[in-house]
């Protein structure tokens, strides 16, 4: 058994007076697919934004890759992370928005690419070779030239997968990237995280609506209520046979609403 | 010669008379335009220049800078214009700084106009939704480079109409630069003034030729807007 790529050690996080994360203890392992469900507001986001380092913690320690997060060690002394610490910490990490959030006034090519010559100093035309790979695995190569205003919900969100592929990162964090679109439009966004899941070793975190598609993809789903992981377990037990009321009540709820379990 | 003969040479010769003399007086005018368009344009450089300094030095981390624009900006868009200009062309020599009307003119335009445009450079970038700081930070952008690659390109699309604004307000500044003897459109109209003793000339010249250079300017500008806001959104503009 290999180490934990993602420890999470009793983190705590409060907005105002609202306690979102209430001593949060959990950890991920390397290749494991993690789906995150659990009624809005329960944190869920929330953990995906901590770990990319959006939103700060108020306490608790979180490990990515054997390495801290939030705080430096010097002379044996955790210190709070400074920029550098932090954006060497990213480079592990990518994240997919629910809105996408591609920069407008770049190509989509340019979208792509813009990151790993800045950050990672390749060439021009690599970078661009590579762009075009990963364009043409989620299906958007022959929009390279596009701007995003052109595109389709599906089509922005199948370029902000492949604008988080491009820098490589170890854990990617999928942040109910399918909530904004039209209902038709969201099998080829699926269809694009079911090949990451299956042909990469990627870590990933999936916060979802979408039960089904997080009963297939997930090795483990995490239930989330009111800031704790209210039951967690393989996806069959979860989806059909839940153990907790609170669970039972969600999932009830949610398949009332229309959704495929 | 016959009392006919003598009479068209006496008009002949007011008329050549009046040609010359007021084409004289119209190129002294276009001589002042050019020292006018001279000055907006390097007028609007400096307050260009120090819109962006003092714009981002605003959103600064460290509060030092952030007092020290602030402070800049209160100071120029608190004190007349006027009084700026003397204080550049009068005041400064006493500390040993003399510069001819010209330097003096654009120092003080600039700093003015720079002051408001800096507020124009505050208020377009807090204009870019958080989400787009958000995917910068996701690809890992540093913050000069999320700034100036992704920020910026898109906040100057929303600075530009309100620079344009700016630059014609500078344009129209640019008259009180006729105080400190600088020879520009105002003040050569004022020496046709009192030369030819007409009023109504060249002034409704200076009107127009004022009016034309600001509808250059928002030309440009419009233009301007309209090739940067190419591929985005297709709504905007």
């Amino acid at each position: 058994m290999s180490a934990p790529i993602i420890k999470i050690d009793a983190i705590s996080k409060s907005f105002g007076t609202f306690k979102v994360l209430d001593g949060l203890s959990m950890q991920v392992m390397p290749r494991e697919k993690l789906a995150l469900i659990g009624p809005s507001g329960s944190g869920k986001t929330t953990i995906l934004r901590i770990l990319m380092t959006l939103e700060r913690i108020d306490s608790g320690h979180i490990q990515i890759d054997g390495e801290q997060l939030y705080h430096m060690e010097r002379n044996g002394q955790l210190l709070p992370a400074d920029e550098r610490h932090l954006a060497r910490m990213r480079q592990k990490i990518g994240m997919v928005f629910q809105l996408f959030n591609l920069f407008p006034h770049k190509s989509v090519i340019d979208n792509v690419t813009l990151a790993p010559i800045l950050t990672k100093g390749m060439p021009r035309a690599a970078a661009e070779k590579r762009a075009m790979e990963l364009l043409d695995m989620v299906g958007m190569a022959d929009k390279a030239k596009a701007m995003p205003a052109q595109l389709s919900g599906g089509q922005k969100q199948r370029v902000a997968i492949a604008r988080a592929l491009a820098l490589q990162p170890r854990i990617m964090l999928f942040d109910e990237v399918t909530s904004a679109l039209d209902p038709e439009l969201v099998e080829e966004v699926l269809n694009v995280l079911w090949r990451l899941c299956s042909e990469t070793d990627m870590t990933m975190l999936l916060v979802t609506h979408e039960m089904g598609f997080a009963h297939d993809f997930a090795d483990r789903v995490l239930f989330f209520d009111r800031g704790k992981i209210v039951e967690e377990g393989k996806p069959d037990e979860i989806f059909r046979n839940p153990k907790q009321e609170r669970t039972q009540a969600f999932l009830k709820k949610i398949i009332a609403a229309g959704h495929r379990v | 010669m016959g009392r006919r003969g003598q009479d068209y040479n006496r008009k002949t010769l007011e008329n050549s008379n009046f040609m010359t003399q007021w084409s004289g007086y119209f190129g002294l005018i276009l001589q002042g335009a050019l020292v006018t368009i001279e000055l907006t344009l390097m007028g609007s450089v400096l307050a260009l220049i120090m819109a962006f300094l003092a714009g981002l030095g605003r959103l600064s981390r460290f509060f030092a800078i952030r007092a020290l624009a602030t402070a800049y900006i209160e100071f120029f868009r608190g004190t007349s214009i006027f009084v700026q200009l003397f204080w550049a062309y009068f005041v400064l020599p006493f500390v040993g700084i003399s510069l001819t009307p010209l330097q003096a003119g654009v120092l003080a335009l600039g700093l003015n106009v720079g002051a408001y445009g800096a507020e124009v450079v505050r208020g377009a970038i807090q204009s870019i939704g958080r989400e787009q700081y958000e995917a910068c930070i996701a690809v890992n952008l540093g913050r000069w480079q999320a700034m100036r690659h992704v920020i910026l390109p898109q906040a100057l699309l929303v600075m530009l109409p309100t620079f344009g604004n700016n630059a014609i307000e500078l344009l129209k500044a640019t008259a009180v630069v006729s105080l400190i003897s600088l020879t520009d459109l105002t003040f050569q109209a004022q020496v046709v003034r009192s030369q030819t003793g007409n009023t109504l000339v060249p002034f409704t010249t200076i009107l127009v030729i004022y009016f034309a250079l600001a509808l250059i300017i928002s030309w440009g500008v419009r233009s301007l807007e309209r090739r940067m806001a190419r591929g985005l959104d297709g709504v905007r503009v």
